[in-house]
């Protein structure tokens, strides 16, 4: 889909803050409600829009550890990665399963309460999943979010 | 402090984000003005920040998604400033992250094709302040990418 100027200003503002009524978007576009309404809809039934993520304070709710694990399976031939995606998605912690090319076959990323509560995690959890090889761990010390090529 | 209603409120939201106040109600089994009380308390202590759009960059173009794990030269005052604020002027960059562990930051970002990346990772990526190592890894397949909370 090719976007025009309005197009991209509209996607920097839902992706700031998709809460915003149409009216709301349309009076920093310049356009009227129904026709930012229309650009929304267009952008939806294209596919750029895929939807909306609720952004959580994980540390309020009780969730002060956030870790990046990557996973190397032990033996590619005889492992079902169709066993092991659909087991460590089944886990509540886990929030992302990424499979990559390179130095890792899958990078996680994964709640907990604290370092004791990830160990758990860890030990019960993550190297019980069929196959797995080595893991990696690094701890999230900060994050940003950024607008991307918009 | 947050209480059993307020967690489920979070839950079923997070779980449908495009929920609207009376449907969160009457999931929560609540009154609509109740609902948004809650929310508007949960918003105003800083546990639901807000709601971003996600977008499908494949659909725009950016069917690439390339993973960069860097380790910076420590050695130099000010190492992380200066690697962030440059990774930030780099449009195609998404997510950065800094880490305590054996990786200092990892850059996602979205490249249109092989050609593409390649260019960025040469003129935009390499020229980055301190960089000591670099590795990169490109993703596959989107296995699990909800990022809830297991509230």
């Amino acid at each position: 889909m090719t976007l025009d100027d309005t197009d991209r200003a509209l996607l920097r503002l839902l992706v700031a803050d998709a809460g915003q009524p149409a009216s709301v978007l349309g009076r920093q576009l310049g356009l009227s409600q129904p026709a930012t309404w229309r650009r929304v809809k267009r952008l939806q039934d294209a596919g750029v829009l895929a939807g909306r993520r609720l952004v959580l304070d994980a540390a309020a709710l009780g969730f002060g550890v956030t870790v990046f694990l990557g996973v190397k399976l032990a033996t590619k031939g005889g492992v079902s990665l169709e066993d092991f995606e659909r087991a460590v998605g089944a886990i509540p912690e886990v929030q992302v399963v990424t499979h990559v090319l390179g130095l890792y076959d899958y990078r996680l990323r994964v709640v907990a309460r604290d370092l004791a509560d990830f160990e758990r995690v860890l030990r019960r959890r993550i190297m019980t999943l069929p196959g797995v090889g080595t893991v990696e761990a690094n701890v999230l010390l900060s994050e940003e979010r950024r607008p991307g090529p918009l | 402090m947050l209480d059993d209603v307020d967690r489920t409120l979070v839950r079923r939201w997070q779980a449908e984000p495009s929920l609207t106040v009376p449907e969160l109600a009457v999931l929560a089994g609540l009154s609509p003005g109740q609902t948004a009380r809650r929310l508007d308390r949960l918003a105003a202590d800083g546990v639901i920040r807000g709601q971003v759009a996600v977008i499908d960059w494949a659909a725009l173009g950016y069917p690439l998604r390339v993973s960069l794990r860097v380790t910076l030269d420590k050695t130099v005052p000010g190492t992380f400033d200066a690697f962030l604020a440059a990774a930030r002027d780099v449009a195609e960059v998404l997510e950065i992250q800094t880490f305590l562990g054996r990786v200092d930051v990892r850059l996602a970002l979205v490249a249109r094709d092989l050609a593409h990346y390649q260019t960025l990772y040469r003129t935009r990526i390499l020229s980055l302040p301190h960089i000591a190592d670099i590795e990169a890894l490109m993703d596959v397949a989107a296995v699990k990418a909800d990022e809830r909370l297991p509230l």
